[in-house]
């Protein structure tokens, strides 16, 4: 015999002790129903069952492309159904575009420039909302820090740590942006006092 | 109608837009009567996903009554009411007809690795989603199905993406009887990933957060030992210790590219977005499991690469499984489950918010305020 306290990894038997299948059963609501993998839904992974999917086509009608769409590079062509929303406009427009016709999904720099574009986006659309009638905030949703508890939420919390650079990182740009835009416009008013 | 709207990082709100349109035959628009913020969503409104568009509605669990149908649709009719699977799919590609919903070729041509998500940006297809009065569903005649007379509401919303996520990941770890099986992170997915892992014959199940509200549930809705992480120097040595320092059988990674638990992960990953999120968990996953044993993935990641420890992977033989959940496959055993009461979806929902305050609701889902688990929306609520 081994010694008993030697642990299971070094041995050849689980040493565990383990609860019965009938002590399972009695705490555990349907415990064991899907014990066979048979019964699991996605065993196997590949079920060949075309006749199941409720399709009635070969190859799907083709969706109308009312005005140019956007493609990996790696589709043969526009797939027959696609999403319509938001399609490319202006600078973060020609940025995805590039992605999207110069670099295949394989490639980071296609992924980079998606970024790139979202925050071109973003800070575009920042931009013409201070002309609407209903300007961006750095952040929303704040009101629930006083109405949901945001101090008592966070109490002991070990993620409260880098929580703190939240707002460093949602308000910084805008601090960065209005100190930019208020020196700007500081020497350009000086520079027609002249 | 009123929709939820992507403003940028950290911003989002309602705002009218109009009523989506029929744009292809097999097309079904649908009144939307509920639909809930996923922990994937999070991902979009923290700015990690590439191509996620200024405007955009988010949204892929949602279930509605159907406004109008296409002129090619033939199993759906105005009036029914319908729960819709977040995978948008054709039913004939290559991928569809052995299984594979989530990874169907014919509906989103920005990217070929991953399939069609309603409101999951440009990078799964451009499809606006449901977090909204109106949706469009592509493909009427093969995703959506009709809900069950007895089937609650908030089951039938949960089913469309969380539970159905919960029970696919369980499944990816092919347990057998007897399996000592981690899952980490208890939000929704893992919470229901708990619960599959005992249908599939476990014999323990332990939940790894920090979260006392979420450790509380997995100990109450899933009868499992939980393990907080806040409480030990390294939560790998302490799942070692637990069992007998073989390590798990199964380690089924609920959480995802913004797991916690590393400040430098969680910093350069999450916050400064030097890498494709932080994948503490999945790290945590690879040492976590035994030699031999398999890890399931069914926490969202994105397409930009992260630092995992593929290495460690490969030096333990482990089989690592994963895929996006092909939800309309897991349907029917599913409702069995959730009629006989083995798996309890609704039990987790703790926030339910009119459309009119989605960004409190994401505010909330995001900074984990008064103990949000599973936040749902009702675009109707006045």
């Amino acid at each position: 015999m081994t010694d008993p306290a030697i642990p299971s990894a070094y041995v050849r038997d689980k040493r565990t002790p383990t609860e019965t299948r009938e002590q399972l059963r009695a705490r555990i609501p349907g415990w064991g129903a899907d014990l066979d993998p048979a019964d699991r839904p996605s065993h196997p992974r590949l079920q060949y069952a075309p006749d199941t999917t409720g399709a009635h086509w070969d190859f799907p009608e083709r969706q109308p492309e009312k005005e140019p769409r956007e493609r990996s590079i790696e589709h043969a062509f526009l797939t027959p159904v696609f999403g319509t929303a938001q399609p490319l406009r202006g600078l973060s427009g020609a940025i995805r575009k590039l992605a999207y016709r110069r670099f295949s999904e394989g490639r980071l720099a296609h992924w980079l420039l998606l970024i790139v574009g979202d925050r071109v986006d973003a800070w575009g659309s920042h931009l013409r909302s201070f002309a609407s009638g209903r300007p961006d905030v750095p952040a929303t949703g704040l009101r629930s820090e006083l109405t949901r508890g945001g101090l008592r939420s966070r109490r002991g919390r070990s993620d409260a740590r880098h929580q703190v650079l939240d707002p460093v990182l949602v308000a910084g740009p805008w601090v960065a942006a209005a100190a930019v835009t208020w020196t700007g416009v500081r020497r350009l008013v000086r520079a027609l006092r002249r | 109608m009123r929709a939820m709207v992507y403003r940028g990082p950290y911003k989002v709100r309602v705002e009218e837009k109009d009523v989506p349109a029929i744009e292809h035959p097999n097309d079904a628009i649908v009144r939307v009567t509920l639909a809930a913020i996923c922990g994937s969503d999070l991902h979009l409104y923290h700015g990690l996903m590439p191509d996620t568009r200024i405007g955009h509605t988010f949204g892929h669990e949602f279930i509605g009554i159907v406004e109008q149908v296409g002129s090619s649709v033939q199993n759906l009719q105005v009036g029914d009411r319908v729960m819709v699977p977040f995978n948008i799919f054709c039913g004939s590609c290559w991928f569809c007809v052995r299984g594979l919903y989530s990874n169907c070729h014919n509906v989103n041509p920005n990217a070929t690795a991953v399939g069609g998500i309603y409101g999951y940006s440009h990078t799964t297809g451009g499809y606006d989603g449901g977090q909204s009065q109106y949706v469009r569903v592509p493909f009427a005649d093969v995703g959506p199905v009709r809900i069950p007379e007895w089937m609650h509401d908030e089951d039938a919303v949960l089913l469309t993406d969380a539970a159905a996520t919960g029970y696919f990941g369980a499944q990816l770890g092919d347990i057998a009887e007897g399996d000592t099986v981690v899952v980490l992170g208890a939000g929704p997915v893992g919470l229901i990933a708990a619960q599959s892992s005992w249908l599939m014959g476990a014999g323990r199940v332990i939940v790894v957060d920090h979260l006392q509200e979420r450790l509380e549930k997995a100990r109450t809705m899933a009868y499992a030992e939980t393990l907080d992480y806040d409480e030990y120097d390294d939560v790998v040595v302490e799942l070692k210790k637990q069992t007998d320092h073989l390590g798990a059988d199964v380690v089924i990674d609920a959480v995802g590219a913004e797991a916690d638990g590393n400040f430098l992960q969680q910093v350069t990953g999450t916050k400064l977005k030097l890498q494709g999120g932080s994948p503490v968990a999945l790290n945590w996953a690879i040492d976590g499991v035994r030699k031999g044993g398999t890890v399931s993935v069914v926490g969202a990641y994105g397409p930009i690469p992260n630092a995992v420890k593929f290495g460690d992977a490969l030096n333990k033989g482990l089989t690592l499984r994963m895929n996006q959940t092909p939800v309309k496959r897991q349907w029917p055993r599913m409702f069995e489950h959730v009629r006989n009461g083995h798996l309890t979806p609704r039990a987790m929902v703790t926030h339910r918010f009119p459309l009119e305050h989605i960004a409190e609701a994401y505010h909330v889902f995001s900074a984990k305020l008064d103990g949000c688990i599973k936040p749902l929306v009702l675009p109707d609520a006045a």
